[in-house]
């Protein structure tokens, strides 16, 4: 497990001064960054080796029993060579629900950036082609955050239809 | 290549006037499900592709934070249709995980069979439409015929066809007989001979290899940083696969080989799947002759896993346990922890990261589509390409809309 100490290591030597909270749960290694300083976390551990971005995700902590912040953004990397994995956390408070983008550092973060945007509506900024995923770009809702109902607020019943004379 | 000429400001405006914007789908034979593409188009040659995304997009992630880890299975299934049970045993590897639970030696092998029959079961149906996209439809008909035979299977050991909705934590929904273990084993004599014909017919077809040598071309980089897994990096010479590198169910015991290629193009991913096939139908072969006995539930009396159904219907122990596996309120609790399972599924890596509150239900369980990664790609891999490649590319990668959409 030496890569693992090295990882650790990397990352604290570039966040001098900044509270890094490391647990583990079923040997899978976490850690907890804050928001201002994710760019720089994200950009040493892919230095450190962590060459590929498996996914983005969030979590909205609203109804989550003793959680202090509203969203958790959750990245998942992978070191193809080693095969370590490291899952990097950051909380986000309303109004402010900025990241900055990790689309300079790896291009896989494309579609789960705008994903997260579509269902949970955290911006990240300095994404190339910003705007929503799967939903349509008028819709409002974030449809994944906890105070949005299972069985939608009616979008579908009241959902402009285009005529075959107006597409 | 116009790869960089499109990103460059100082293109003559005149040319991006004459530039021929296209749809493709979501209605078109060749993207399978409901996907669209806006294509940019010099001529004939695709200057860039823009994929439209959602239209079967069915808030699967909102219904996981409803229904408990065992419901939740039936809509797992309906995830990438092409290969149910391979979802449904991510999912379950996944709860499994967070949970704690080490199951028995004979589920783990059954589970497996089942895996690698799943992954013969994609790649047939890819590599069939792949060659019939490029007008083969005689190939396709040889691969369908084969996974009819594993549908059958699926059928004798679960009661369903298609959504099987078969693992359960900690479990199988029901133990296999020695007749499923008789068709597994026609299935591993008789499908060497059907692959044959298959390959044969395929492999070295002049049209079919021109249609597809050098197209759409992922480079190694490209397909690391772009998070692409499974065949579609294994065919650009990323030598990973998670059956070697994090063993999970069997794998661990079993002796397989990682099939890799190095030209990333659409004809080494059809090569990756094939050899895949060998490697799988290895695997079932080793693992349906050392299949253990036993149960395939873990503990007979634990919170754990479900009783057997004939204990449920002929006695009051096994109707009580049964109950208070199933009632909400009385379920197991499960550690209020997050968990991130992964399994190599026949798409790539398929993953689900769970947060549990506490309850026998996830409070957050995201898919990790390959797909979506996949399809994200898209557009660099058929920059430069002609249009009609643009139907090579899109069977080559497996696009499924509705893992894509959810």
């Amino acid at each position: 497990m030496a890569e693992t100490t090295n990882v650790k290591e990397h990352l604290e030597s570039k966040l001098t001064g900044v509270s890094l909270a490391w647990s583990e749960y079923r040997s899978q290694r976490r850690v907890s960054v804050p928001s201002s300083s994710i760019e720089a976390a994200l950009r040493a551990l892919r230095d450190a080796g962590m060459d590929q971005l498996i996914d983005i995700t969030a979590v909205d902590m609203l109804e989550y029993p003793g959680a202090s912040d509203r969203f958790e953004v959750v990245y998942l990397l992978l070191n193809t060579t080693s095969g370590e994995r490291l899952t990097v956390k950051t909380h986000l408070n309303e109004p402010d629900l900025k990241l900055p983008s990790a689309y300079p550092i790896w291009i896989g973060a494309d579609w789960p950036e705008r994903e997260v945007y579509d269902m949970f509506g955290i911006i990240f900024e300095g994404h190339p082609n910003f705007k929503r995923l799967l939903l349509p770009d008028a819709f409002e809702s974030f449809p994944l955050r906890k105070d949005y109902p299972v069985k939608g607020r009616g979008e579908r019943h009241n959902f402009p239809i285009i005529t075959r004379a107006e597409s | 290549m116009p790869l960089d000429l499109i990103d460059s400001p100082d293109l003559d405006a005149g040319y991006r006037e004459g530039l021929w914007t296209l749809n493709f789908g979501p209605q078109h034979p060749a993207t399978h499900t409901t996907l669209r593409l806006v294509l940019q188009l010099d001529g004939e040659m695709v200057i860039s592709a823009e994929p439209d995304i959602g239209f079967l997009h069915s808030g699967f992630e909102k219904l996981a934070e409803v229904l408990d880890y065992n419901q939740y299975v039936t809509i797992v299934d309906r995830m990438n249709y092409i290969s149910p049970l391979a979802n449904e045993i991510a999912w379950h590897h996944a709860v499994e995980g967070l949970l704690g639970i080490d199951l028995t030696p004979r589920c783990k092998y059954i589970r497996t069979i089942f895996a690698e029959l799943m992954r013969i079961h994609d790649h047939l149906l890819c590599t069939g439409t792949c060659v019939l996209d490029l007008g083969g439809a005689t190939a396709f008909m040889y691969a369908f015929n084969e996974r009819e035979k594993i549908y059958e299977i699926c059928e004798r050991a679960s009661g369903q066809r298609f959504h099987t909705s078969y693992t359960r934590v900690g479990g199988l929904l029901y133990d296999v007989t020695d007749d499923w273990i008789k068709m597994v084993r026609d299935f591993c004599k008789t499908f060497p001979q059907a692959y044959r014909d298959f390959a044969g017919l395929v492999m070295k077809n002049r049209i079919f290899v021109e249609r597809t040598r050098g197209v759409g071309v992922l480079s190694k980089q490209d397909a690391i940083a772009g998070g692409a897994t499974g065949p579609v990096a294994r065919a650009s010479g990323v030598e990973r696969d998670l059956r070697r590198d994090e063993p999970y169910l069997a794998y661990d015991d079993l002796d397989f080989d990682v099939c890799c290629a190095q030209g990333g193009d659409c004809y080494a991913r059809f090569q990756v799947r094939m050899m895949e096939m060998l490697e799988s139908l290895k695997i079932i072969e080793q693992a349906v002759e050392n299949l253990p006995s036993g149960p395939v539930f873990i503990s007979g009396t634990g919170k754990e896993g479900l009783p057997d159904k004939t204990e449920v219907y002929r006695s009051i122990e096994g109707l009580i346990h049964h109950f208070e596996n199933i009632m909400p309120n009385r379920q197991m609790p499960s550690p209020k922890e997050s968990f991130y399972g992964a399994t190599e599924s026949p798409n790539g890596e398929l993953g689900y990261y769970i947060v549990s509150d506490g309850d026998f239900k996830a409070y957050r369980a995201r898919t990790r589509p390959p797909s979506l990664l996949h399809f994200s790609l898209f557009n660099r891999m058929i920059q430069g390409c002609m249009l009609s490649d643009v139907a090579a590319v899109l069977g080559s990668i497996n696009i499924i809309a509705a893992e894509l959409d959810r």
